[in-house]
């Protein structure tokens, strides 16, 4: 419009012309899994952040729903009310469209809260283990090789059935999301510490980290600005990877009926609810909700298997 | 060697020490014991007496040890929901999860390796390609899916295959088969793919992978100089020597077999041990949940021991560098 400086805009372009020209951006760009991939998470990450906005009924407020418009198929009116809906309703009348989009905020939150969780967890003990050495070692790396012999979906069922056992009783279903993050973040913090462990050993003979412990830097300082922005690369990997691997859990979890509740019904949740219905006929009720699921995993899965690629030095 | 495997047990009985902790902490503390097996009409005396009886004034470690040596003669306490012994709950479940393990197990092993050879051999043929792209589908797909998928198509639409349950069971003395009856044959179906198919697929791309590599060997262009026949150089002097790693898996997948009968018996209903430690788990029922706990944590630690063992028994390498392990 004019020429007025935006002084944003001085720091920002430059800094993206660069990322545009960096091998990555390069690699993502010759890549057609890549961008279909990045394109449905982007849509389906901000379709669920801004449900409420984009959801047609609000599926959690009692007021809105007719339960005359209970089991409408996908895209015809209802025999008694005449309205329509896109993707059908379930037996209480709620728009299965809104509640896979409520259901989906349910399901990212808790992935990226679990990821998240787990990588804080992971990167700390495998920064510690890697940089003291000595018993704090031993112990942190034991620790994680017993807990590798065991699936992960099954360490979470424990980490989620013992941790609903300590929560007091009128707590339970309000601390359901939270427990859950919990499970899944402990049953998912073992790779995270092992790569970061393996990195920070080669890191740590580098003269740049003698240069820092000459002049005095503690260690939690030269562990967190000195190491490990060195090893991040193959966390973000492994952070992708696992959120697939998360918001599966998640989705077995709550569909086994350990995880979130009916009144925060995430995508297991629905799949779940919708198995009932599957001799009866109402096949919407399970089958959208388990098509948004099985997208969602399958181009994180994606994108994070074209990252490893795209990250791996041998490969290029 | 004799010092790795002194220390390789070392560690398998502290991370069961261990787990019997956790276990024993949430019978002790979570919820009061006190109140969940006496109702609302009990005396102060009544509990006085339930709290000796159980050895809940008794200090800590005391206690620990009492619960240690209960587990280990197989005395997990009475059920909160069902008021009867655990021990006795899971024993009667027990078949349904095994019988369920082994079939599928088999279905797994023979699949893997068929179709794992079949994709190795013709490693350019449509049907290897499309075999290999299943499988990729197959891997990505949550197995809770797969079972709704198969019920979906041989439940609902086909009507062919029950969807649930076990169909008629026989019971032989203690011990309820469905191997022996029509109905109870039809009812492991669905079930067992569900419960094979990661497996399958994991087996069969190491057979493949392992055979390929196998493929290439000299002894191999021998074999075929000398004129055996494709099929004796393929499976006799072929597959043989791609089985010890794909054996090594198959033990160490034998435990994510039971674990993941959890999903797979929810689904279909099927009444085994793992439908039992979900129940357990929605109701919070403490003492189901600690036996499982138990049994599933002695299961992976000695099958992972036993394998361990194994590699030393087998691989000399390890043998010599033992001490220093």
């Amino acid at each position: 419009m004019t020429d007025a400086p935006v002084p944003r805009r001085r720091t920002l372009a430059p800094r993206l012309t660069a990322f545009w020209q960096s091998d990555l951006a390069w690699s993502f760009r010759r890549s057609p899994v890549a961008m279909v991939s990045l394109i449905v998470v982007s849509i389906l990450t901000v379709s669920a952040v801004f449900a409420p906005l984009i959801a047609p009924h609000d599926p959690f407020n009692p007021a809105t729903l007719n339960l005359m418009n209970g089991f409408t198929a996908p895209m015809t009116p209802n025999a008694f009310t005449g309205e329509s809906f896109w993707l059908g309703t379930d037996d209480q009348g709620r728009d299965v469209f809104s509640t896979i989009l409520y259901g989906m905020r349910i399901s990212l939150f808790v992935g990226f809260s679990a990821v998240l969780f787990a990588m804080v967890l992971g990167i700390t003990l495998g920064l510690v283990a890697g940089y003291v050495g000595g018993w704090t070692e031993t112990i942190i790396m034991r620790v994680a090789d017993v807990q590798l012999t065991f699936p992960a979906i099954l360490v979470a069922m424990l980490i989620f059935g013992i941790a609903k056992g300590f929560t007091p009783v009128e707590y339970r279903d309000q601390m359901a999301i939270w427990v859950l993050i919990l499970a899944i973040g402990l049953s998912d913090w073992v790779q995270f510490a092992r790569v970061v462990r393996g990195a920070t050993l080669v890191e740590k003979g580098k003269e740049y980290v003698q240069a820092a412990q000459l002049i005095g830097r503690s260690s939690p300082a030269i562990m967190l600005r000195h190491i490990l922005p060195n090893v991040l690369s193959p966390v973000l990997v492994i952070a992708t990877i696992s959120l697939a691997l998360a918001i599966i859990a998640e989705a077995t979890l709550s569909f086994l009926g350990v995880g979130a509740p009916p009144t925060q019904p995430s995508l297991g949740t629905l799949i779940r609810i919708g198995q009932g219905f599957l001799f009866s006929g109402e096949w919407w009720i399970l089958f959208f909700p388990a098509c948004t699921l099985l997208a969602l995993a399958l181009s994180v899965n994606l994108l994070g298997d074209w990252l490893r690629d795209a990250l791996n030095p041998k490969l290029r | 060697m004799l010092n790795y495997i002194i220390r390789r047990v070392f560690q398998s009985v502290l991370v069961l020490l261990v787990v019997g902790l956790v276990a024993f902490s949430m019978f002790r503390f979570v919820g009061d014991p006190i109140d969940n097996m006496l109702g609302q009409e009990r005396t102060q005396a009544d509990i006085e007496r339930l709290r000796t009886q159980l050895g809940l004034d008794q200090p800590f470690p005391v206690q620990y040890l009492k619960f240690l040596e209960g587990a280990a003669q197989g005395n997990f306490g009475v059920s909160y929901r069902q008021g009867r012994p655990v021990a006795e709950i899971i024993a009667e479940r027990a078949p349904a999860t095994l019988e369920l393990a082994a079939v599928s197990g088999f279905f797994a092993i023979f699949f893997g390796i068929v179709l794992g050879v079949f994709t190795a051999i013709r490693r350019d043929g449509w049907a290897s390609n499309v075999i290999m792209t299943v499988s990729l589908i197959g891997v990505s797909l949550p197995t809770f899916l797969i079972g709704i998928l198969l019920i979906y198509i041989f439940s609902v639409e086909l009507d062919m295959l029950p969807s649930f349950g076990r169909g008629e069971v026989v019971d032989l003395g203690g011990w309820t088969t469905g191997f022996l009856t029509a109905s109870g044959l039809k009812a492991l179906i669905l079930p067992s793919i569900t419960l094979g198919l990661y497996q399958m697929t994991l087996i069969m791309r190491l057979v493949r992978a392992e055979m390929l590599e196998v493929l290439r060997q000299d002894y191999i262009n021998f074999a075929r100089a000398r004129g055996l026949s494709e099929r004796v150089v393929n499976f006799r002097h072929a597959l043989k020597n791609t089985l010890v790693p794909v054996i090594t898996v198959t033990g160490l997948q034998l435990g994510s077999i039971i674990a993941f009968a959890i999903i797979t018996e929810t689904v279909f209903q099927w009444p085994g041990v793992g439908l039992l430690f979900i129940n357990a788990i929605q109701f919070v029922d403490i003492p189901v949940m600690a036996a499982y706990l138990m049994l599933i944590s002695v299961m992976f630690v000695g099958i992972n021991l036993a394998v361990d063992l194994l590699y030393v028994a087998i691989d000399p390498r390890l043998r010599s560098e033992g001490g220093t392990v």
